[in-house]
């Protein structure tokens, strides 16, 4: 039975896309957020915006051209082997769904949030095609 | 068996409530650790010469208005408490504390505002204002180096646990708590920086990302926007609660103000 997570909801706060409805079927979200298939090279600039509330903020990368990766979570090197896209999809979109203890932000989703700064109220941290993005990117973090 | 593993419940139980007699079960607060500690080098040699510490303009600002008459009485705070250095020496490290005429917490800004509004009839300064980071700062250097201690107990207690919530709650866009990475991760990386334990003893700070003096209440907002929550207003019975649980988390800890952060 696959659980809906995202309700539809705009708000009248922001001019935000309203959340796509996403299932999760066998631990992981086997439907592309969006139609464009996602873009690795676009992910890879993702990644390290530091304004998007960005991955590399928390876990290691391999962009040797940057020179601060964060120590927070599990480098992300082989990420790609290690898990499917449909897996990798539900880490971004909810990682919580996963464990509801972990530090990483649900990328995806705006709902059980307490205090969300009004500009970003009703939004998520990521649009449905970055998330695509970012995980066409991650998909290519092969372990050798 | 049964009973084994009932006396092992109670024996186990009756560790934690011992173990952890600092708060509630399972508490992760660490041994308190200055944030001079996670600071680079060349920032700690800013804080260690007065000669050089930029937040000594603050100072000097607080020292010449301490004995400048303010407001309709002609008072200056010299005029009552004379010279600081013996008057104040160890108040900033007792503070927030409990004030039974205001019914709630009042911490040392708030001090400062109340004796230049009840005492000697004038206005009260603005948060952040250089007045106000002024007399703070020197008053707060007053206690460097004496351990700082908040009364927690009695009145203070219900604040003292509304700022102990407030730190393990999750918030903001990206929902996390103060504890997740401050009693938890202090001393690791995020991105270049080297997140601390969030500890308040070096307050009044000069901040090198300002390029100025800045409050506990300040960075407590700046904390809650960098996780994209709505911060509190300076002043505010919520950073009050929380200044209280963060100077009692860090009690112990040398007062360091003016400490200079990145």
């Amino acid at each position: 039975m696959p659980l809906l997570l995202a309700v539809l909801m705009a708000s009248p706060l922001s001019q935000a896309e309203d959340l796509v409805a996403v299932a999760i079927v066998d631990g992981g979200i086997p439907a592309p957020l969006t139609s464009v298939p996602g873009s690795p090279d676009r992910g890879r600039l993702i990644v390290r915006d530091i304004s998007k509330a960005s991955c590399l903020i928390c876990h290691a990368m391999p962009i040797p051209e940057e020179p601060d990766h964060g120590q927070i979570g599990p480098p992300l090197e082989g990420i790609g082997s290690a898990y499917s896209v449909p897996e990798l999809r539900l880490r971004l979109v909810d990682p919580k769904a996963i464990n509801p203890e972990t530090l990483m932000p649900s990328y995806y989703r705006i709902e059980g949030l307490t205090g969300v700064l009004a500009r970003y109220a009703g939004t998520p941290i990521y649009t449905a095609q970055e998330i695509e993005d970012v995980v066409a990117y991650l998909a290519t973090l092969k372990a050798d | 068996m049964r009973f084994l593993v009932l006396l092992v419940g109670v024996v186990s139980a009756g560790l934690a409530a011992s173990a952890f007699s600092r708060a509630q079960e399972a508490d992760p607060t660490p041994t308190p650790r200055s944030g001079y500690e996670f600071m680079a080098p060349q920032t700690q040699a800013l804080q260690d010469d007065d000669f050089v510490n930029p937040a000594f303009f603050s100072v000097e600002a607080g020292e010449r208005l301490w004995s400048t008459p303010m407001g309709s009485e002609g008072l200056s705070c010299a005029s009552c408490h004379e010279a600081a250095e013996t008057s104040m020496a160890g108040v900033a490290a007792r503070y927030p504390q409990y004030d039974p005429d205001v019914g709630g917490l009042v911490n040392l800004e708030g001090r400062i505002n109340q004796m230049l509004t009840k005492e000697m009839g004038a206005e009260a300064l603005a948060y952040e204002s250089e007045a106000l980071l002024g007399l703070t700062t020197y008053v707060a250097l007053q206690s460097r180096g004496m351990p700082m201690a908040v009364d927690i107990e009695g009145p203070a207690r219900p604040y003292f646990e509304a700022g102990r919530d407030y730190f393990f709650t999750r918030r903001g866009q990206l929902d996390l708590s103060c504890s997740q990475c401050h009693d938890g991760l202090a001393g690791q990386k995020l991105r270049g920086d080297t997140i601390s334990q969030g500890q308040i003893n070096g307050f009044p700070i000069y901040r090198l990302l300002w390029n100025s003096t800045a409050s506990r209440h300040r960075m407590f907002a700046w904390c809650n926007t960098s996780l994209r929550a709505e911060p509190e207003a300076a002043g505010s019975e919520t950073y009050l609660a929380l200044e209280l649980y963060l100077a009692w988390r860090g009690g112990g800890l040398p007062m360091e103000s003016p400490a200079v952060r990145r």
